[in-house]
């Protein structure tokens, strides 16, 4: 195992962050912690990071207990916190060698592990760091992580306020990464990015909903889901809400996902209800379920 | 061998930081001499051409000899001869005329008479400073004038006061101001600066990348604090060089003695700084701390500005733990009075003790995480 | 399709020096429409949206809000449209209460309206235990729910809302969706700028912004399909088609 996590706990003053939380990562999973903001996704960084102590509960990160060896870990493991933290009046190539030479290495050394994402920033090496877009310095942070070969890279929402080519970019790279045999811990609040990651946790308020492969949490949703349309968004939410046989009701995007209490539901009822309460251009579709849909089922 | 190349490499990214930084190198180096030229020249306790008028009710050959005298002294300018009181109110409130000076009637007989004669000084005291140094001038020109009257007359009786300026002859104020322009300088870049830069990594996040990095956090804070204990010590030089050359203020003492005693103050405000950044979490905590909790006390309780012992008890006795107030007296010590350590060695001790509590202190809260 | 334009840009431009934020920028957005204003952080999205909240004056062009002129009318748009943003939506240290009687107050609501409006508010939101409670201590769904309804206080014509979903969790973003619906039904415009491709999917029309200029306009699925993308966030992979920007 690479990340051991063990009933751990952790309060801020009368603010429980995390509640009893166990999952383990095996070596070369690209690992993903989804949630939204507040469920306790950096607080686990840190604790595994050595930067904060549990309450309760062990963890050991590369076979190094995180309280007892945090100076190996120290040495063992790449962090990219959730602000790219970066020095901004340092230009882009600066920041590489200093964290190259704190790590007691040389960019020369590892090249062939950031070659890939480096060549990209690298006609803009002797740009500043603050002067980089969001991708950019996305990139940069990445190398800067990556710069002493960890064994282990923990990504605390490495994709926020990206732009989606970006996104899809940085991806790409950790799947690469994952190649080469780095373990990866990777937290994100877009549920579209769970189906990216090997395995994944689902976290909200400090509580881990469901640990499992991004198929098998789909699979493992148990109701049907159709997709809703009509011409009136908000009067087709208030009309299914007022269904008598309704589960759950979500706008999504240009539908909304409906679930019916019934086993045996059949959409036509549905369509008559929604024709007699005088909704127009009505469609009504089965769909295929999200880790959205899922995760909004455990949250509930 | 590995360990000190990392510790190099994060030296020089500090440099790469003030030097890049416009407001950090203002404050390093544009203060400092800002800040000596402005009490040197203008922030000063020496008066020049003062505007006098003079009010001569017996116009004899004795007043006209003092009004000359005044006159012809560099520190006074007689602007206009008033003739009657009533003119006194409306001089002053043109504002150009800072003291009056009334000779009485028959002021020549009264004195030959009597040995008694009677000059009113009326100063215009919305500056008291000024006000008070005119008095000291007039008096100390009359003390004169009356020497030498009494050479002629010898009178055994007569007891003449005198003062004497030791150290300062001159009374230049800027001497007085380099001492204490020094130490707040020190203060202000040696502790704002450091605080503010351990502070910044904070804020940005990249201190908790060099936290989870094998860098130990000695290393870190050895590692901020080392370029502005290079910095400082050229500040200091400067100020030195600055108040020799530009104000020929001479330093009596020893100028090795000098150097280490700055070493030792740039030490603890340091240590000052870290102890700051141990407690705030954004920069701006951290300049407010060093301004409020340092700054201020420096300037009010150090004795640069307001000497101690007028102070009220328990603001003298909080004055003594003020590193500035000790630093203050070492530097008069050496710059004016030209004492060597025998003299000073009580107060060197005092802030080599205080140096060391700082330190042992900010190591203590000094965290290896975030909490 | 909906009533008459409440917005009406054309050619709008802003410079900097010799940087091009919004390059001659064209549309309209018609009374009670969801218009999702898209673009990557850095396309120009704020600076569009400061011009058309009447706080920061254009280099060029025209634009007409609410009926009024950005250039020669900023202080009448101000009164007829509410805002809100992630970055500044309510004062923390301030009570529930506090935060709508405060800003009710300065949109120049009567101390019986603004009361009247805090019982609806309240209502509606289920505020009931927590109104004397200090909004800092809320959940971050419930801040951002707030913050909306605060922004609606005074009625306005449009409301803009900038990014005001990130990272909140999916079931709170739905009921804010389900807001925004209710406002919308309603009549009054929403405007909404995210870089949240998923959220487009909500809007009646979306506009993608690409480097100052807008690059598609229509609706989420003529666009899919005008790109043959599956979703919203394809689209803007086929439109950005620069793996470096500099």
């Amino acid at each position: 195992m690479s990340i051991s996590v063990q009933n751990i706990s952790k309060s801020f003053k009368d603010k429980t962050a995390l509640k009893n939380i166990s999952f383990e990562v095996k070596e070369g999973e690209l690992f993903g912690l989804i949630g939204p903001d507040g469920a306790g996704k950096t607080t686990i960084f840190r604790i595994l990071t050595t930067l904060l102590i549990a309450d309760k509960g062990t963890a050991t990160v590369a076979g190094f207990n995180v309280v007892e060896d945090y100076k190996n870990i120290r040495n063992h493991v790449g962090y990219m916190p959730g602000k790219f933290s970066l020095y901004q009046d340092l230009t882009v190539e600066e920041n590489l060698t200093f964290f190259a030479t704190i790590f007691g290495t040389t960019i020369e050394k590892n090249y062939d592990l950031i070659k890939d994402i480096y060549i990209q920033i690298e006609p803009f090496k002797k740009r500043r760091a603050g002067k980089l877009s969001g991708g950019m310095k996305q990139k940069l942070a990445l190398c800067c992580a990556l710069i002493h070969k960890p064994k282990v890279l923990f990504l605390d929402e490495p994709t926020t306020g990206v732009d989606p080519v970006s996104r899809k970019e940085f991806w790409e790279m950790l799947k690469r990464l994952q190649q080469k045999g780095i373990t990866m811990l990777v937290s994100t609040p877009y549920m579209d990015e769970a189906a990216l990651c090997d395995r994944i946790a689902l976290i909200q308020d400090g509580r881990i909903l469901q640990i499992d492969t991004p198929q098998e949490i789909i699979k493992h949703y148990p109701k049907n889901i159709y997709d809703v349309k009509a011409d009136n968004m908000f009067k087709l939410i208030e009309f299914l809400n007022e269904y008598e046989y309704k589960y759950s009701v979500y706008p999504f995007g240009e539908f909304v996902h409906y679930t019916d209490k019934r086993e045996d539901f059949n959409p036509k009822e549905l369509y008559h209800f929604l024709e007699e309460m005088g909704a127009v251009n009505i469609s009504i579709q089965p769909t295929k379920t999200t880790i959205e849909d899922t995760f909004m089922e455990l949250a509930k | 061998m590995g360990n000190m190349k990392r510790f190099i490499g994060f030296i020089k990214k500090e440099f790469y930081h003030i030097f890049r930084d416009k407001r950090s190198l203002f404050i390093l180096f544009g203060m400092p001499i800002a800040q000596i030229m402005l009490f040197g020249f203008a922030i000063t306790n020496e008066i020049n051409n003062v505007d006098i008028a003079i009010l001569d009710h017996s116009k004899d050959a004795t007043t006209q000899e003092i009004i000359h005298k005044i006159a012809s002294s560099k520190y006074f300018s007689i602007r206009q001869l008033i003739k009657n009181e009533s003119e006194i109110e409306a001089v002053f409130k043109k504002g150009k005329v800072k003291a009056i000076l009334i000779f009485e009637k028959d002021f020549s007989k009264n004195l030959t008479k009597e040995s008694n004669a009677t000059i009113q000084i009326i100063t215009d005291a919305t500056d008291p400073n000024t006000a008070n140094t005119i008095s000291n001038y007039t008096n100390s020109i009359l003390q004169k004038y009356q020497q030498e009257i009494n050479k002629n007359v010898k009178s055994p009786y007569q007891i003449v006061p005198e003062t004497r300026m030791v150290y300062n002859p001159e009374l230049k104020s800027v001497f007085m101001f380099v001492p204490g322009v020094m130490t707040i300088i020190l203060m202000l870049v040696s502790a704002m600066m450091t605080s503010i830069s351990i502070t910044r990594e904070k804020e940005l996040g990249t201190m908790e990348i060099l936290l989870v990095s094998p860098l130990k956090p000695f290393q870190v804070i050895i590692g901020k604090v080392v370029p502005y204990i290079f910095l400082s010590i050229i500040n200091a030089v400067v100020i030195v060089l600055l108040s020799i050359f530009i104000f020929k203020m001479p330093v009596q003492g020893s100028l090795f003695l000098l150097g280490i005693e700055s070493v030792l103050f740039i030490i603890t405000s340091l240590s000052l700084g870290i102890l700051i950044s141990t407690a705030s979490a954004t920069q701006q905590t951290a300049m407010m701390i060093s301004l409020m909790g340092l700054m201020l006390p420096t300037i009010l309780l150090s004795g640069f500005i307001f000497p101690i012992s007028s102070m009220p008890l328990p603001l003298q006795v909080i004055s003594n733990t003020i590193p500035a107030k000790w630093f203050i007296i070492i530097l008069k010590g050496i710059m004016l009075k030209g004492v060597g350590l025998l003299f000073i060695w009580k107060e060197t001790l005092i802030l080599v003790a205080m140096t060391l509590f700082f330190i042992v202190l900010s190591i203590k809260k000094y965290k290896i995480r975030l909490e | 399709m909906k009533g008459e334009s409440v917005i009406k840009v054309e050619n709008l431009t802003k410079t900097f020096g010799d940087f091009t934020a919004v390059n001659a920028i064209t549309f309209e957005v018609k009374a009670g429409e969801i218009f999702g204003f898209l673009g990557a952080n850095g396309a120009g999205k704020t600076t569009a949206m400061k011009m058309l909240i009447g706080i920061s004056t254009p280099t060029s062009g025209s634009a007409q809000v609410a009926g009024f002129d950005v250039f020669t009318n900023p202080e009448n748009i101000k009164k007829n449209i509410g805002y809100m943003s992630q970055k500044f939506a309510l004062y923390d240290d301030l009570t529930v209460k506090e935060n709508i009687t405060f800003f009710g107050g300065i949109y120049g609501l009567s101390r019986s309206k603004i009361k009247e409006k805090r019982s609806e508010l309240v209502a509606e939101l289920g505020l009931g235990d927590i109104i004397n409670e200090l909004v800092g201590s809320l959940p971050l769904g419930w801040k951002q729910k707030l913050s909306f309804s605060v922004a609606l206080l005074h009625s306005p014509k449009i409301v803009f809302l900038d990014e005001p979903t990130g990272g909140v969790d999916p079931i709170t973003r739905r009921q804010f969706w389900e807001m925004i619906y209710k406002t919308a039904n309603n009549g009054t415009t929403v405007f909404v700028t995210t870089h949240y491709m998923d959220e487009a999917e909500y809007c009646d029309r979306v506009s993608i912004m690409v480097d100052g200029k807008i690059e598609a306009l229509d609706t989420p699925k003529k666009l899919k399909k005008q790109f043959k993308a599956e979703s919203m966030n394809d689209v803007f992979l086929k439109l950005a088609r620069s793996p470096i920007d500099n």
